[in-house]
């Protein structure tokens, strides 16, 4: 196979790394990496270096995205791991069919979808990525093929299960899928002046939705810290439609993509613009407080809508930080984030707070009950790392832990301790790999593979 | 549904492209190729996300005595056909082939008799049908001769040639014949390789072939500022263009 030497960074374009690239055309590539070692990266969506490899080489998925079947009437589905949720949309959704899990973009592979078990608005009633998986095939160290399920192989499933591609290479996937009538959300918005008050709405069964997220405004200060935005949503029924969209309510005229066509100077998303944008989203959202019809694409990916928005943030790149706190004590540990945010002078330009329900069986799976607070920081070097290193403290006072997906400086140190269940991965780990041939700039910077 | 398109070489990315924008017409389509496993991925994808009948099946474009048979049993499965793609080709190394005559053989068959023999039985029926179209992958490797691809030129030059025959032949019968000469393609072929410049996707590729058949074109240069490119080396003078490392 041919290789391609290139820098390459993750969706935050922090950090950058050499990397050897190949990019199998047939399936059995999907092996490639059997021999040397490396990585596979599917669209790059993950923020920091879980995709990249310094120095090795990183097995690229884009090609292998083949639907292999899908069964109209029970609504399972099975394609290779490189077919993106975009593209597996725009097949099941006019057949009456939705993702049971979808992440914030339509632009991940499936086999990314697995490898960070990734979560959707609706995790507080679905779970993640995981509950939607029937089975998938694990090309491992030695280039065999597993079969992977809940009940076959059941300890590679779950380490594979947010196991950030170190335990092998993703194959086909089969899904299980989630029936709808319409290709419509009826959407409703609720503004909360505070973060209390967001927490009271999030957590409230009796307006519970299916779907629910809070668009938090990082800038306000004060009394009104916290200020948020909550979206809930479920899939419309036929009926809920306007008349226009009865007759066909399983198409959507999807909109064109519009791009950010290159890199914006690094001053464009300052303190200053950032809390203008933030005031005014307040303020136009916060207003749809009846129910509203909108098509699936606006309501889960408001941001694929403009292509290539990292670079609105320029050259420097970005960083996420997105972790999860447990139940008890989540408002004092959400408030102790903020305040330190709101002390460092960094202004974050997009914040986000969610519910999440059971944790996935995954032995380094992110998700446990609990809210998940992501917010986007413009890079700022030695600075943005302090703050970070700041909201580890927090969080892991608190027995919260980080997502990894979105990582791109968290220790080694740290992450064992939010991770408490690394060793009982690592034993699945050295069965599956046991001369470490998978490995990550991400796993070598976390020391993930090595003994504890 | 429109007929069913033969894709003869199917596996190649350009040809899967060229499969997925033709099923999005409403053509059915027959793929053949060597490698069966990947082809019948190829089949199940096309037929899920386009709601066509795909068949598929093996065939050797050296095999010259089986193609009559292999033809028959398209027809069988699939019907009349609307039309042929040949994406089939062999790049080879130009370095080898200048000591090993397997290799220029290979080159020399896999690029243009074998199309030229499965072409004729394809024009054969498409002339009495009075009915199809006709789709050759050529190259920009073929419009001149390089020191660094020239078997490989050869044959895709006398490939582009016995399709401007055939179209001038069939052109009578209303049956359309597109010679298609690709620049660089991003394909497993390229991909990594030194001096690449204004890649096109395959996807895009794809579509503008289907399109232009639509269109009725005769020759196509995709990405079409390959026309010219080609334009300008076809002119520099022979007593320069011998002088080139090209």
């Amino acid at each position: 196979m041919n290789r391609l030497t290139e820098n390459l960074s993750g969706w935050g374009r922090y950090p950058v790394a050499q990397c050897g690239l190949l990019r199998p055309e047939r399936h059995k590539g999907l092996g490639g990496l059997s021999a040397e070692g490396g990585i596979a990266r599917g669209q790059g969506r993950s923020y920091g270096d879980a995709a990249l490899n310094q120095d090795g080489a990183v097995l690229l998925t884009e090609r292998l995205n083949r639907l292999s079947a899908f069964d109209s009437e029970r609504g399972t589905v099975t394609a290779e791991s490189g077919l993106t949720l975009r593209e597996l949309l725009d097949v099941v959704v006019p057949r009456g069919w939705f993702p049971l899990v979808t992440p914030g973009t339509g632009y991940v592979s499936l086999g990314g979808c697995i490898a960070a078990d990734v979560h959707g608005k609706n995790h507080h009633h679905d779970g993640a990525f995981s509950r939607s998986v029937l089975e998938f095939e694990l090309f491992d160290a030695d280039g065999a093929v597993r079969t992977c399920s809940p009940d076959v192989q059941s300890e590679a499933f779950n380490a594979t299960m947010g196991g950030m591609g170190l335990t092998g290479v993703i194959g086909d996937v089969t899904l299980q899928l989630r029936p709808v009538e319409t290709a419509w959300i009826q959407a409703q918005h609720a503004p909360a002046r505070d973060l209390e008050q967001a927490l009271t709405f999030l957590q409230d069964n009796e307006h519970d939705a299916r779907y629910s997220v809070a668009w938090i405004d990082l800038q306000s200060r004060g009394r009104a810290l916290g200020r948020s935005v909550v979206m809930t949503g479920e899939h419309a029924v036929r009926d809920a439609l306007p008349a226009a969209h009865r007759a066909d309510p399983l198409q959507l005229k999807l909109r064109g993509e519009r791009n950010v066509p290159l890199d914006m100077p690094g001053w464009l998303l300052n303190p200053l613009t950032i809390r203008a944008f933030n005031a005014l989203y307040y303020r136009l959202e916060g207003r749809k407080t009846s129910p509203f019809i909108v098509g699936y694409d606006k309501f889960f990916y408001p941001l694929d809508a403009l292509g290539h928005w990292n670079r609105l943030y320029g050259k420097r790149g970005f960083v996420q930080y997105q972790c999860v706190v447990p139940l008890e004590q989540a408002h004092e540990t959400l408030r102790q984030l903020l305040d330190a945010l709101a002390a460092s002078g960094h202004a974050a330009f997009l914040g986000v707070l969610k519910r999440l329900g059971a944790a996935s069986a995954g032995q380094l799976a992110f998700s446990m009950p609990g809210y998940t607070l992501a917010l986007d920081l413009p890079f700022g070097g030695a600075a943005t790392l302090e703050l970070l290193q700041r909201f580890d403290e927090i969080v892991l006072a608190h027995g919260g832990r980080v997502y990894l997906a979105k990582d791109a400086r968290l220790s080694a140190e740290s992450f064992r301790q939010m991770y408490p269940r690394y060793d009982e991965w690592l034993a699945v780990k050295q069965t599956l790999d046991p001369q470490g041939r998978f490995s990550s700039s991400l796993s070598r910077r976390l020391g993930i593979g090595e003994p504890s | 549904m429109k007929g069913t398109v033969l894709i003869l070489g199917a596996s190649s990315a350009i040809a899967r492209a060229t499969a997925a924008a033709f099923a999005s017409r409403g053509y059915g389509l027959y793929l053949a190729g060597r490698d069966e496993e990947e082809l019948a991925r190829d089949a199940a994808d096309l037929a899920i996300r386009h709601q066509v009948p795909v068949a598929t099946g093996r065939f050797d474009a050296e095999a010259f005595a089986q193609h009559p048979a292999f033809i028959e049993q398209v027809v069988e499965a699939s019907g009349e056909l609307a039309g042929v793609v040949v994406a089939f080709g062999y790049l080879g190394e130009q370095s080898r082939a200048v000591h090993d005559w397997d290799e220029t053989l290979a080159i020399i068959q896999r690029n243009y008799t074998g199309a030229v023999s499965l072409l004729n039985l394809c024009a054969n029926r498409m002339e009495q049908a009075g009915t199809g179209f006709i789709v050759g992958i050529a190259s920009v490797a073929g419009d001149r001769g390089r020191q660094s691809n020239y078997t490989y030129g050869s044959a895709k030059g006398a490939f582009a040639l016995y399709l401007q025959g055939l179209r001038n032949r069939l052109a009578p019968a209303g049956v359309r014949v597109l010679t298609v000469k690709p620049g660089f393609v991003d394909t497993g072929m390229t991909f990594g390789l030194p001096g690449m410049f204004l890649v096109a996707s395959p996807r895009y590729v794809g579509e503008r072939i289907a399109r232009a058949v639509e269109r009725g074109r005769d020759v196509l240069y995709v990405p079409w500022f390959w026309r010219y490119i080609m334009l300008i080396i076809t002119h520099i003078p022979e007593r320069i263009f011998k002088r080139l490392k090209l």
